[in-house]
């Protein structure tokens, strides 16, 4: 039974008729309103995953619960499907629990607080925000155990429920929650900021309401949605094909000793209809890496990759939903059914956006980007420290952004909106580690006409006994070059222990004992490229050498000869551009550095490590009947 | 102002001739950038603090007397000839402010390390009650503000820029302004200068040839900055990054190791590094930096290294962290530091060459440059550390309205000063302008304290445009800039500004007296206006409307960035108008922000040389020391800000500010334990005496209350200490008009119509060189001066206070 809203007045807004300069009026008041919850919520919040990496996103949504403006699209339909009670002034709701809200947020460690704002007894508005927690408890620190079988491991589970009671903050609740988590102070003061970051919002729709009255105001949020569904509804109707495209990807393991998954989709357009089918995803894992994938976040994604390449200055909402189908198959891993384990949803998450680049792409291959630093790898660390206090650190890593038609990926950046890194000067001041090596990887990025961004290595020399944990991908499949770009360098980690022992480390671990003296060296991949290396400006090439990102050989695969003060040898770089490209032949749309098998084959060549096993899938898992206990718990 | 101005004598109009041809050339380019609320903020004049208003003159400023009572040969020679940078003498080695600092140190934290700083003989010291004056360089105008310290009477003066060569419209307008007051240049003992060399060297990017040394492994800090990519989900598709200040290729690493506490965890390896930096030479490196790694908590490396460098590579200027801004943060510092030594040159030999020119002038005449944080900094101390200067500009104005409300009894505002391209917005609280540790231009970002000046993209001369997919109206970011232009400059521009939109309206009108012989092209705006009309279905006039309301709403948005998100309700503070078009849309800002009075001071570039004239001498020294509360003690805590004031004391010892002139006031930066963020404490000496931390404490939790809404029990956290030291404010007070009664009708010369919500109405236009104390203007009028034109509104009266201040408020 969804949820029912209570409103001591439940007259209907009236439509007016707006003129176009307040509509945009409304439109900048909402979106410096949006700025400022994150303002708030940054400068408040005591993790450094929010406060220094800023993983938290908030959201104004209309009456209904469409987002008006926001990142993440709208969690609120998930969610009212999903509670059963009522919606009353003053409540604040709560939930981590993806299976409740279906994969509104997808991973236990993001809590949502969501808020119905009322104005003379009707709900105008809702404000919501979600961030990342960095601990909520289970079996391992950081609450991202690879290995989990089933959610229960993976920390405390909150289903939908009013933190606030028509204004009045449920402690008892509260205190529960927090005495299941690490570092409680965290958790409290990540909590206050963001509803401190709602209160913001709040404050923000009621004077927007008394300034151009509520039904005004009401109004322009819908036509802000129609603004976007017009806008969306012509790039759809110009960049996707009625025929078919299909792409897959792959993540590359399960932590397991399972891999790869495939994803694959196939996207076409029906009339006005965009559809995404994810027909052929391969079924749900055993471990944590699952990705209980919203359709609506789907949506959400796909609108900011096209506002983004084709119109930046459309106000990027949830009104061009209707125009997009999206279909996931149950107990696939995309869809998977509980109690699947979810917290390692990082991998499937990033990886989404390469097969949206790659299937769009295919419609409108100048558009197209090549794969890049689509994963948010995770580094935690933990212990005691000499006095016997706990340290927990999570980190998230960086790497190349893939060639662009815009131009060259940067270096060691991130894919994901707002994120920054942890200064290190900060790491070293607040845990026991230092941070010996912190500068991209040459060569790491694919070459190109224009050139993937480097991987980033991260050298961490650890200064305490503890524990780590690594949760990465990309090790095994190349991020892929486009349009003749080369595929990314993959990512790996090297573990240099105090004795000078090396140690090739799993992508994806947990619960390594770390001793003083022990450096992890922690490499990310790097982007594809995009179009031909061979059309790339040598003097380009020359000073990408000088400033060490590319090495002088590595300047070979643009074809270019650089002698040793890099200079270009430019009667050699003529000759061996014309070989290579009459070598090459024609340039391919695709450039995944070799098939699965292939790539399997040469593993352990490659890396060092066992391939993984192709997965074995349980035979209930993405069947149609679901096994007893995920219907019980349904 | 002397307004009974003689003839201009024969060296005048000799002087005016060179001028003209100067102008000539410029003219173009000023016509764009320097038309109503068009100056853009880039290469084309030296001073954002003079927001241009109007197309320039040839013709010199009525206002200024041409009095030919000085003999020209004494005068000629340095005019007319433009100045070649003199040679100065070397500069003194500066002083190093900055004590050591270390971080979370358990006992026992690293032993402070002592601050070494020459004490050379105090300058001249002034004499008492002498002359100070106050040089604002605007694109087309400069303003002078002569104040005997005496009498706090003032003198004002404005004269043609001369863009090539500023110093010759400075030296100029100093010889006008001496002979008003009938006194030598020599008697005057202070220049206070406000500039925006160091911002259009960043703009411009041609500030010097950087090479950077870091620690090993720390190579490409600016190469990965902090990761960032703007422009939310998906914005990396169209994100392109700028090349560091310091290229990659002349960035060398050092063999070393600090820890977080301090300590040597590796020594430099000062024969590698000495190798290293010899590579670098031949590669035409202009400027050093050095930032290493765990610098702000011991800087013996880095100061190595200079010495190093000094001796491998003579004469190239090195900047190192630990003294720019001693703070945690590897990329801020870095960044900062590498800003710092990329605007050093251009801004030293800007300085040095008008120190030059004023000694031979006035000898032994002490330069003062305003800093971002609105305080002034000696010559000296601005060559060594020109990052403190990036928003020098913009301070003049902030500091200069600070300085005229207070003289009409205001001391709440809000600051709005809207230029070309850009508008900035302050929030200035019982006098005093809220300060924050990060100065932006650009996308160039660094840890320097400024006034808290926000800045939108919205000015005059921003283009409207309805993009095909969305058929929104959007006004900005883009800017006709100075070339073209608004249409309604016709040099070409055809597309619609909000200067246009200003045109259409009548709020601009094309037969009023805007100074100067140029005229507005009405025709050339409606035709842009044109456009967007045609785009929207709306008429010509409803369009412009809509574009004025629409760049009014985003420049409501940085207001409210300053005081609403901060906590304070704006309708407890006066917003000041001022900028090229600042005036034009502060009254419609204040019924968006219900802030009255709206306040409209004379003249925006007199408004600046106020602000520089009148700012106090001040020197800040700080420290990093991050502790808990429980880990320190009230003594030791005031022993380091002790310690600090005595050094940033000893500044202004130099500058001849005698100690009895001196206030200290101490800065506590604190946060939550585990928050990021600090807030600035800030505590009298007294204060901290007889409250210590616990009252520190006490006092953030009310700020955070404020800002935030919740306070937490949780403990606190030092972040930094401060300790700034002022010289005494300036005793000189404004000029006053002469007083008359409520009818204005005497200032008003021409009947118009103006277009306000929806409808056409008739509306007067005044002469605001004719308007008197107590007049009473009512709305809609448009009042005009020299450079600049302010809009009444209908429903609203702008009153003329005892200093020229138009106060702007609703009626009944």
């Amino acid at each position: 039974m969804p949820a029912q809203i209570i409103q001591t007045n439940n007259t209907p807004f009236r439509n007016v008729d707006l003129d176009p300069i307040t509509l945009d009026i409304v439109e900048n008041a909402l979106r410096n309103a949006r700025d400022e919850m994150d303002a708030v919520l940054f400068r408040t919040a005591m993790s450094p995953g929010i406060r220094e990496q800023h993983d938290a996103f908030p959201m104004i949504a209309n009456q209904d619960g469409k987002m008006v403006v926001g990142q993440f699209g709208s969690f609120f339909h998930g969610f009212q499907a999903g509670y059963d009670g009522t919606i009353e002034e003053g409540d604040v709701f709560l939930t981590n629990d993806p299976y409740f809200c279906n994969g509104a947020i997808s991973h236990l460690n993001d809590w949502l607080t969501m808020m119905p704002i009322y104005i003379d007894g009707r709900i105008v508005a809702w404000g919501a925000m979600f961030g990342h927690m960095t601990d909520i408890g289970g079996k391992v620190p950081g609450s991202l155990p690879t290995d989990a079988a089933q959610v229960f491991e993976e920390g405390v589970q909150i289903p939908p429920i009013k933190i606030y009671r028509k204004g009045v903050l449920n402690e008892e609740i509260l205190e529960l929650i927090l005495r299941n988590c690490r570092l409680p102070e965290w958790n409290r003061s990540d909590f206050n900021a963001i509803i401190a970051a709602l209160r913001m919002a709040e404050r923000r729709v009621v004077e927007n309401c008394e300034r151009f009255g509520v039904d005004e105001f009401v109004t322009a949020m819908g036509e802000m949605l129609d603004r976007n569904k017009r806008a969306m509804g012509a790039i759809l109707q110009q960049v996707i094909p009625e025929t078919k495209q299909y792409f897959e990807d792959y993540i590359d393991d399960d932590g397991v000793g399972m891999g790869p998954y495939k994803i694959a989709c196939t996207l076409w357009r029906e009339g006005d209809t965009a559809i995404f089918d994810f027909e052929g995803t391969d079924p749900q894992s055993i471990s944590s890496v699952n990705f209980l994938l919203n359709e609506e976040m789907f949506k959400m994604f796909l609108g900011a990759f096209f506002i983004n390449m084709f119109d930046p200055q459309i106000l990027f909402n949830d009104g061009f939903y209707d125009l997009v189908k999206v279909r996931i198959p149950r107990g696939t891993i995309l869809k998977p059914i509980r109690p699947a384990a979810l917290s390692c949803r990082t991998h499937l998450l990033g990886r989404i956006f390469d097969i949206m680049s790659g299937l769009l792409g295919q419609g409108s291959p100048d558009a197209l980007c090549a794969a890049g630093f689509s994963d948010s790898p995770h580094f935690m660390y933990s212990g005691y420290d000499k006095n016997g206090e706990w340290y927990q650190l999570y980190q998230i890593g960086f790497g190349g952004i893939p060639g662009r038609p815009a131009g060259d990926g940067a270096d060691g950046h991130s894919l994901w909106p707002a994120f920054t890194n942890v200064p290190n000067e900060f790491l070293e001041a607040y845990f026991p580690l230092r941070i010996v090596q912190y500068e991209t990887i040459a060569d790491s990025g694919g070459p190109g006409l224009h050139r993937g961004g480097n991987g980033l290595s991260m050298g961490y020399q650890f200064l305490e006994p503890g524990n780590i944990s690594i949760h990465d991908d990309r090790w095994l499949t190349h991020p892929w070059g486009v349009n003749g770009g080369h595929p990314g360098a993959r990512s790996n980690k090297l573990m240099v222990r105090a004795d000078g022992t090396e140690e090739w480390m799993e992508s994806k671990c947990d619960r390594i004992h770390v001793n003083a003296g022990d450096i992890l060296y922690f490499n990310t991949w790097g982007g594809g490229g995009w179009g031909d290396p061979l059309q790339r400006d040598p003097a380009q090439v020359s000073l990408d050498a000088q400033r060490g990102l590319i090495t002088i050989e590595g300047a070979k695969r643009y074809g270019v000869l650089l002698a040793t003060d890099c200079s270009v040898d430019q009667r050699g770089s003529d000759d061996l551009r014309r070989r290579m490209a009459a070598e090459r032949g024609d340039v391919q749309l695709f450039d995944h550095g070799g098939t699965i098998e292939e790539l399997k084959a040469r593993c352990k060549a490659d890396t060092t490590l066992e391939p993984p096993t192709t997965p074995v899938f349980q035979k209930w898992m993405g069947a149609s009947k679901p096994p007893k206990l995920a219907e019980a718990a349904e | 102002m002397a307004k009974d101005g003689k003839g201009p004598s024969d060296w005048f109009t000799e002087q005016l001739s060179d001028l003209k041809q100067d102008m000539g050339q410029l003219e173009d380019k000023l016509r764009g950038a320097g038309g109503q609320g068009n100056d853009s903020r880039g290469a084309s004049r030296t001073s954002a603090s003079a927001r241009i208003s109007q197309p320039p003159t040839i013709a010199p400023p009525p206002t200024i007397a041409p009095t030919p009572t000085i003999a020209p040969p004494q005068v000629a020679p340095p005019i007319t000839q433009p100045g070649t940078p003199a040679h100065s003498p070397a500069p003194t080695p500066q002083a190093r402010r900055e004590a050591p600092v270390d971080a979370r140190a358990p006992s026992p934290p690293p032993p402070p390390r002592t601050v070494t700083r020459p004490t050379p003989a105090p300058r001249r010291t002034p004499n008492d009650g002498g002359y100070r004056l106050g040089v604002d360089v605007g694109g087309t105008f400069t303003d002078l503000l002569l104040i005997d310290e005496d009498s706090g009477h003032a003198f004002t003066a404005k004269v043609p820029s001369t863009p090539d060569d500023s110093s010759r419209g400075v030296l100029y307008g100093i010889e006008r302004i001496c002979a008003e007051a009938g006194l030598e240049p020599s008697s005057i003992g202070r220049v206070m200068h406000g500039t925006t060399v160091a911002t259009n060297t960043v703009l411009t990017g041609n500030g010097a040839l950087v090479g950077l040394i870091t620690t090993k492994g720390y190579k490409q800090v600016l190469q990965i900055a902090r990761s960032y990519v703007p422009g939310g989900l998906g914005g990396w598709v169209i994100f392109n990054k700028r090349d560091p200040l310091a290229p990659l290729e002349l960035t060398i690493e050092a063999n070393e190791r600090m820890s977080a506490l301090g300590e040597v965890v590796e020594p430099l390896d000062e024969a590698e590094m000495a190798d290293e930096i010899a590579k670098l030479k031949g590669s035409g490196v202009e400027a050093l930096t050095v930032s290493l790694i765990n610098a702000y908590a011991n800087g013996e490396h880095e100061q190595r290294i200079r010495s190093i460098a000094e001796q491998v590579m003579p004469g190239i200027p090195v900047s190192i962290s630990s003294e720019v801004i001693p703070e945690m943060y590897e990329y801020e510092r870095a960044e900062t530091t590498v800003v710092n030594s990329y605007i050093r040159p251009v801004v030293s030999t800007y300085i040095e060459s008008l120190e030059a020119e004023l000694n031979s002038r006035m000898n032994g005449v002490q330069l003062h440059i305003l800093r971002s944080d609105g305080g002034l900094a000696s010559a000296d101390a601005a060559k060594e550390a020109p990052v403190n200067l990036l928003m020098s500009g913009p301070a003049g104005g902030v500091t200069g309205a600070i300085w005229i409300a207070k003289q009409a009894g205001y001391e709440n505002l809000l600051t709005f000063d809207m230029g070309g391209t850009s508008t900035d917005v302050a929030l200035i609280e019982d006098g005093v302008a809220r300060t924050r540790r990060e100065t932006r231009v650009a996308d160039v970002t660094v840890r320097a304290s400024s006034i808290d000046v926000r800045t939108v993209g919205a000015g005059g001369g921003s283009i409207a445009y309805v993009p095909e997919l969305t058929k929104a109206l959007r006004v900005g970011p883009q800017s006709a800039g100075a070339e073209p232009g608004p249409a309604a400059y016709g040099k070409g521009g055809e597309e619609p500004t909000v200067t246009d939109a200003n045109v259409v309206l009548g709020y601009l009108p094309s037969g009023a007296k805007l100074g100067g012989d140029m005229q507005l092209d009405y025709a050339a705006s409606e035709r842009a206006m044109g456009k967007v009309a045609k785009a929207m279905g709306l008429g010509l006039k409803e369009t412009a409307e809509g574009i004025v309301n629409i760049v009014n709403e985003n420049m409501f948005g940085a207001l409210r960035l300053v005081s609403v998100e901060q906590g304070y309700d704006p309708r407890d503070f006066a917003l000041v108008g001022f900028g090229g078009a600042g005036p034009l849309h502060a009254n419609a800002l204040g019924k968006l922000m219900n802030s009255w009075p709206v306040m409209i001071p004379p003249g925006p570039g007199v408004l600046c040389a106020y602000g520089d004239a009148t700012t106090r001498v001040r020197d800040e020294a700080s420290r990093t020391f991050v502790r808990k509360f429980e880990d320190t003690s009230d003594n030791e805590v005031r022993g380091i800000l002790e310690e600090l004031a005595e050094t940033a004391a000893g500044t202004l010892d130099h500058e001849g500010v005698p100690r009895g002139d001196q206030t200290t006031l101490y800065q506590i930066d604190l946060r939550y334990a585990g928050q990021a963020m600090q807030l600035t404490v800030d505590m009298t000496s007294d204060d901290y005496g007889s409250g210590g931390l616990a009252e520190a404490g006490k006092r953030f939790n009310a700020m955070h209350e404020q800002m935030f809404t919740f306070a937490l029990e949780t403990g606190h956290e030092l972040y930094n200490l401060r300790a700034l030291v002022q010289g005494r404010e300036s005793s000189a007070k404004a000029e006053t008009l002469a007083t008359g009664g409520a009818d204005p009708s005497a200032a008003a010369y021409m009947d118009t119509s103006v277009y306000v919500e929806g409808q056409d109405r008739p509306a007067k236009i005044y002469d605001r060189a004719l308007l008197q104390a107590g007049n009473r203007v009512p709305g809609p009028a448009i009042v005009t001066e020299m450079d600049s034109t302010t809009l009444i509104l209908p429903g609203h009266e702008g009153e003329i206070d005892a200093v020229g201040n138009i106060l702007i408020r609703p009626v009944g």
